[in-house]
C-alpha cells in the first residue's frame, strides 16, 4: 500500500477529469458539470486514505521519488508532512463544493471555466506536494495561469485589469524567487558536492548570515505578495471582487495558504538566521495587517470587499503566529490556515448565493433578509460568528493558539493584535446587522427565495468542519505536533549554532 | 592551401548541404519548364529535399566528418544546427501553404531562395573555416533580402527588403573586415590555428585579434539582431511574408549563434574575461531594448521581432556564462525558440484571409470564442515566449540562467529575470485580448489545413515535449559542446 503513488494520483486526477471535459461537447452542460463534480469528488475521497494513514510523525510519508532532469538533480519527488496534509486535505475538500456552487451561475463557456478549476486544482495541490524546488517552481507558475483566466473571464466589471495585476503582481515575486533557488542549487551544490534540488537536502546545510539575508528576502518577497503581507496586498481586493464566487473562494481559501506555507516549508528551515533577523519586522507588518485590514473593512460599502480585507487581516494572524516560533503559534497559524479557508470559503459562497439572487454585493441594497431568508440567515451567522472567532467555533481555537504563542514571543505585538478580534467583530457583526435585520424596505428583496437543497449541500459540509474544529481542534491539532516541533526544533538548533559561532569568533577577537 | 589539394573530399559531409541545394535547382528548373506549375508539386520536391537533407544529417552523427581539408566539417555540433535550420524551414515550407499566402507568394520563387537560404545556413554552422563562414552568411543573406521582397504589390515588403538589404550590405562590410584584420594578426583563416595563436599571445598584444573579434561580433550581431544591431528587425519582420518572417525570426538566428559560438569559443581560447565584458553588456542591452520597446507595441509582428530581440539577449546569457551548461543551453534554447515561434508565426499567417493579415492586437479580440482551439495553441506560445513552465521556453530558460548563475553571474541573470517580467505584460496582454476581449466581428481565417495543421501539431509537440522531458537533448548537447570547447 505504501508504495502506491496515491500523491500523484491526487495531483493529476483533477488534470485527467479536465482533459475528459475537453472532450465533451460545448452543448451538453450538465455531462460537463458532472464530470467536473466526480473527477472533484473522486480527488478528495482518494485524499482520504492519506488522512486515515498518516502517522503523527514529523518525517515525510508517502513519498515518491522519481528521476526527471537528472544532468541537474531534478527529481520528481513527492511527500507529505504534518503542514502539507492539512493544505491538501483543504484544498481537495474544498474544490467539489467550489464546483457545485458554480452550478448554475457559470453560463458563459462552461467548458472553459471548469477545465480552468481542474487544473488550477492540480496546479495547486501540486504545489503543496512537491519535495523538490524545481517541480515546486513549476507547479507554482503553472497555477497561475488557469487563476488568471477565472479572474479575467469570468469576472466582474473591471475584471481584465484585476487578472493582470494579480498576474503581473506573483509572477514579480516568483521569478526573484527563480534566482534564489538557483544560488541555493549551486551554494548546496559547492558546499556538498552534490547538485541537487531535493528540498530535504537543502534543508540540512547552513548558509552564511549575509547570503541568508538575500536569500529570505527574495523567496520571502515571493511568498509575502501571495500572502498578502501588508504592504503587498493591493492585488487581493481587486482580484476578489472581480473573481467569479468559485474563483474567490479557491483564492481566499487555498490560493494564499501558499504563501504562508512557502513561509513554513523554505524560509524558516533554509534561513533560520534570517528569520531572527527579520522577526520584528515580520511581526510588525503582521499586526500593521492586521489592524489595517480590519479598518479598512469596516469601512466597505461592498460586501465582497468586506470579506477580502477581512482576509488580509486574518492572514496578519497566520504571519504572527508563524513566526513566534513555538508550538503554540505554529500550531494555531498552520490551524488557522486551514480555519481561513473554511469561514471565509464559506463567507465568499454566501456572497454569491446573495448575489446570484438580487445582482448587487452592496450591504446597502440589503437589509431585513433574515424574514424571508431564515435558513441563509442561518448559514451566515454561523460563518460570521466563526470568522470572528467565537469560543466554540474553529476560528476561536486557531486565533487563540497564535495570541498565546505570540504572547510568549513578544508581548507588546500580542496584545495589538488581539484588538484585530475585536475590530472584526465589529466589521463583521455591523455587516450582519445591516444585511440581514432591521427592515425589509427594499422592493426588490421581498421576493428573494430561501436556500436551495443544493446550496444546502454546498455549505454543510463546511459547517461540520467549523463546529468540529471549534470543539474537537485535538484530531486536527495531533497529526501536525510532531512536524511542527520538529520544524521548531531544526530552525532553533542552527540559530543557536549560530549564535555559539558568533561568541567564539567574539571571544577571539 | 597544400592540405587542401592532398587531402581527400570526402563529399560523403557536403551531402546534406548538397542535396538541399539540388532541390533548390530542381524547383528552380520546374519553375522554368513548367509555364504554371502546380504549387503542390514544388511544395513536395523542396519538402523532399529537406528530408533527404536531414536523413544525411542523421547518417553522419558522431563520425565528426571533415572535407575540403577541414574547411567544413561534421561535426554533432554542427549537425544539431543542420537539424534545427531544416526544422525550421521545414515548418516554414509546411506554413506557406496556407491559403492566404496563395495570393502573392511567388511559389517557384519562394521554396528555391528558401532552399537556398538554408543551404547557406548549413554552411555557417559547418564551417571552421572563416571564409567559408563568411559565404555561407552571404548565401544566407541574400537570400533573405529575396524573400523579404517577395510581396512585390505591397510597398511594406519592398521598403523590408530594401532596408534588409542595405543595413545587411554594411554589416556584411563588418564582418569582411573583422575577417581581414584577424587574418592580418594570425596568419590564417581557420579556426583552429586561430585559436593556438590567440593561446600563445596575450590578447592585450594583439591589437588586430580584438579589433577583429569586436568587428565580427558586430556583423554576426546584426543578424541576430543584437541592440544596437537590431534597428532592422521590426520594419523587416513586420513586411515580410509571415512565413519567411518566421523563418528569419528562428533559422537566420540560430545560424548567427551557430556561428557566434564557433567564433567564440573555438578561437578565442584562454580570452575568457576580456570576450565576457562585451558580451555581458551587449546581453543587457538587448534585452533591455527588445522587452521594453516590446512593451510599446499593438502590431503582434512588431511586437514579435521585438520580442525576438529581447530573446537573442537571453540567448547570449547562456554564452556569458562561458561554460559547457551555457554552449549547451544556448543551442537547447536555439531550438525551443524554433519551435515556440514558428508556431506563434504559423497562426497569424493562418489566422489571415485575402481582406488581409490580422496583425493589430485589436484584431484578436474575442478568438477564444470564435476558434477556441486556435486561441489556446497561441496562448500556450505566448506562455511559451514568457518563459512559463511546463513549456519549452522555460525550462530553455532555466538552463540559461543556471549555466549564469554557475558562472557566478549573478547579477545578470538578475537583470534577465528583470526582463522576463517586462516581457509577461505583452505577451499576456495577446492573451488577455484573446480570452477577455469580446469581438465585434466574426473572425474569417483560422481554416485548419493539414500543412497547417501539421506545423502546429509539430510545434506543440516540441514545446511541450521539450518543457516536459528535456534530459535527452540536453544530454546529447552537452556531450559535443564539451568537444568544440
Amino acid at each position: 500500500m505504501m508504495n502506491f503513488p496515491i500523491l500523484t494520483l491526487i495531483t493529476f486526477l483533477p488534470l485527467a477529469g479536465a482533459c475528459a471535459i475537453f472532450f465533451i461537447k460545448n452543448d451538453k452542460p450538465k455531462e460537463l458539470k458532472i464530470t467536473a463534480l466526480m473527477t472533484t469528488l473522486a480527488t478528495f475521497l482518494v485524499s482520504l486514505p492519506v488522512y486515515v494513514l498518516f502517522e503523527p510523525e514529523s518525517t515525510m510519508q508517502f513519498m515518491e521519488t522519481r528521476s526527471w532532469i537528472p544532468a541537474l538533480g531534478v527529481q520528481f519527488k513527492l511527500g507529505l508532512d504534518g503542514i502539507s496534509l492539512f493544505m491538501v486535505l483543504l484544498t481537495t475538500f474544498l474544490t467539489p463544493l467550489v464546483v457545485l456552487s458554480s452550478w448554475n451561475s457559470i453560463t458563459k463557456n462552461l467548458k472553459g471555466y471548469l477545465i480552468s478549476m481542474l487544473m488550477l486544482e492540480t496546479g495547486i495541490l501540486g504545489v503543496f506536494v512537491s519535495l523538490d524546488l524545481f517541480l515546486f517552481y513549476v507547479f507554482w507558475e503553472v497555477m497561475l495561469i488557469p487563476m488568471c483566466f477565472l479572474i479575467g473571464i469570468w469576472g466582474g466589471e473591471r475584471r481584465i485589469y484585476a487578472a493582470v495585476k494579480f498576474f503581473i503582481y506573483t509572477m514579480v515575486g516568483s521569478l526573484l524567487m527563480l534566482v534564489a533557488i538557483l544560488v541555493m542549487y549551486f551554494y548546496h551544490g559547492g558546499q556538498t558536492g552534490n547538485y541537487t534540488f531535493d528540498i530535504l537536502a537543502l534543508q540540512q546545510i547552513n548558509i552564511p548570515l549575509g547570503f541568508q539575508t538575500w536569500l529570505f528576502l527574495a523567496f520571502g518577497l515571493s511568498f509575502a505578495i501571495k500572502v498578502p503581507i501588508f504592504p503587498f496586498h493591493t492585488w487581493l481586493p481587486d482580484a476578489h471582487v472581480e473573481a467569479p464566487t468559485g474563483g474567490s473562494v479557491i483564492l481566499a481559501g487555498v490560493l494564499l495558504k501558499m504563501g504562508t506555507y512557502g513561509f513554513l516549508r523554505f524560509c524558516l528551515p533554509f534561513f533560520p538566521d534570517a528569520v531572527s533577523q527579520f522577526t520584528p519586522w515580520i511581526f510588525t507588518l503582521g499586526v500593521i495587517g492586521i489592524i489595517y485590514g480590519a479598518l479598512v473593512a469596516m469601512v466597505q460599502p461592498d460586501l465582497k470587499k468586506l470579506v477580502a480585507y477581512s482576509s488580509v487581516s486574518h492572514l496578519g494572524f497566520v504571519m504572527l503566529g508563524i513566526f513566534a516560533l513555538n508550538t503554540e503559534g505554529l500550531q494555531g497559524g498552520l490551524l488557522q490556515m486551514v480555519n481561513h479557508g473554511l469561514s471565509t470559503g464559506a463567507l465568499f459562497l454566501i456572497v454569491g448565493m446573495l448575489y446570484e439572487r438580487r445582482h448587487t454585493r452592496l450591504i446597502a441594497d440589503f437589509g431585513g433578509l433574515a424574514k424571508k431568508v431564515p435558513v441563509l440567515t442561518a448559514f451566515f451567522m454561523i460563518v460570521t460568528l466563526s470568522s470572528i472567532g467565537l469560543p466554540g467555533l474553529n476560528g476561536f481555537i486557531g486565533e487563540f493558539l497564535i495570541l498565546l504563542g505570540t504572547f510568549m514571543t513578544s508581548k507588546a505585538y500580542a496584545v495589538v493584535a488581539a484588538t484585530g478580534i475585536i475590530l472584526a467583530a465589529v466589521y463583521m457583526l455591523t455587516m450582519f446587522q445591516r444585511v440581514m435585520f432591521g427592515k425589509l424596505d427594499k422592493e426588490e428583496n421581498q421576493q428573494m427565495l430561501d436556500l436551495s437543497k443544493r446550496e444546502i449541500t454546498v455549505l454543510v459540509p463546511i459547517l461540520i468542519f467549523i463546529v468540529f474544529i471549534g470543539v474537537y481542534p485535538n484530531v486536527f491539532l495531533k497529526k501536525m505536533e510532531p512536524t511542527v516541533n520538529e520544524l521548531i526544533h531544526s530552525v532553533r538548533q542552527k540559530q543557536a549554532q549560530t549564535l555559539m559561532m558568533d561568541e567564539k569568533s567574539l571571544a577571539r577577537k | 592551401m597544400n592540405d587542401l589539394l592532398t587531402s581527400p573530399i570526402n563529399f560523403s559531409v557536403i551531402l546534406p548541404v548538397v542535396s538541399l541545394a539540388l532541390a533548390g535547382f530542381v524547383v528552380l528548373g520546374v519553375g522554368i519548364f513548367m509555364p504554371k506549375p502546380k504549387r503542390t508539386l514544388l511544395f513536395g520536391i523542396s519538402l523532399v529535399g529537406i528530408l533527404i537533407s536531414s536523413y544525411y544529417t542523421v547518417q553522419l552523427w558522431d563520425q565528426n566528418g571533415s572535407a575540403f581539408g577541414g574547411l567544413v566539417v561534421a561535426d554533432n555540433f554542427a549537425l544539431t544546427f543542420n537539424l534545427i535550420f531544416l526544422l525550421g524551414a521545414g515548418l516554414c515550407v509546411l506554413m506557406s501553404m496556407n491559403s492566404h499566402e496563395r495570393g502573392y507568394l511567388l511559389y517557384t520563387e519562394f521554396f528555391a531562395v528558401l532552399l537556398f537560404a538554408t543551404v547557406g545556413m548549413l554552411l555557417m554552422a559547418g564551417s571552421t573555416h572563416l571564409l567559408i563562414m563568411f559565404l555561407g552568411l552571404e548565401t544566407l543573406s541574400i537570400s533573405l533580402y529575396i524573400l523579404a521582397g517577395l510581396k512585390r504589390t505591397e510597398a511594406l515588403s519592398l521598403e523590408s527588403a530594401f532596408k534588409y538589404f542595405l543595413l545587411g550590405a554594411f554589416s556584411s562590410g563588418f564582418l569582411l573586415y573583422g575577417i581581414a584584420f584577424i587574418y592580418g594578426a594570425n596568419g590564417s583563416f581557420d579556426l583552429q590555428k586561430i585559436a593556438v595563436n590567440v593561446a600563445s599571445v596575450p590578447l592585450s598584444d594583439n591589437l588586430y585579434m580584438i579589433l577583429g573579434g569586436v568587428l565580427i561580433v558586430v556583423g554576426l550581431g546584426f543578424k541576430i539582431a543584437i541592440a544596437p544591431f537590431h534597428m532592422w528587425a521590426p520594419d523587416v519582420y513586420q513586411g515580410a511574408p509571415t512565413p519567411v518572417t518566421a523563418f528569419m525570426a528562428t533559422g537566420s538566428k540560430a545560424a548567427g549563434f551557430a556561428a557566434l559560438l564557433r567564433v567564440v569559443f573555438s578561437a578565442t581560447d584562454g580570452a575568457v574575461p576580456d570576450w565576457t565584458i562585451i558580451l555581458w553588456v551587449l546581453a543587457v542591452l538587448t534585452m533591455s531594448v527588445g522587452n521594453l520597446a516590446a512593451l510599446g507595441q499593438t502590431n503582434i509582428k512588431r511586437m514579435l521581432a521585438y520580442s525576438s530581440v529581447a530573446h537573442a539577449g537571453y540567448t547570449l546569457v547562456g554564452i556569458v556564462a562561458w561554460n559547457e551548461l551555457g554552449a549547451s543551453s544556448v543551442i537547447f534554447y536555439l531550438l525551443s525558440y524554433t519551435f515556440m515561434n514558428i508556431g506563434a508565426f504559423a497562426i497569424i499567417s493562418m489566422l489571415s484571409t485575402e481582406d488581409g493579415e490580422l496583425l493589430e492586437f485589436n484584431d484578436f479580440k474575442g478568438l477564444a470564442n470564435h476558434r477556441p482551439l486556435v486561441a489556446v495553441m497561441m496562448a500556450l506560445f505566448m506562455f511559451s515566449l514568457a518563459g512559463l513552465p511546463p513549456t519549452a521556453g522555460f525550462v530553455g530558460k532555466f538552463y540559461l540562467f543556471t549555466a549564469a548563475v554557475k558562472a557566478g553571474h549573478i547579477p545578470l541573470v538578475v537583470i534577465a529575470v528583470i526582463n522576463s517580467m517586462i516581457s509577461l505584460y505583452y505577451y499576456l496582454s495577446v492573451v488577455v485580448v484573446m480570452f477577455m476581449k469580446k469581438s465585434d466581428s466574426d473572425i474569417k481565417g483560422a481554416v485548419f489545413l493539414p500543412t497547417v495543421s501539421l506545423t502546429l501539431a509539430l510545434a506543440m509537440l516540441g514545446t511541450l515535449g521539450l518543457g516536459g522531458w528535456p534530459t535527452h537533448f540536453m544530454q546529447q548537447f552537452q556531450d559535443f559542446v564539451g568537444r568544440i570547447m
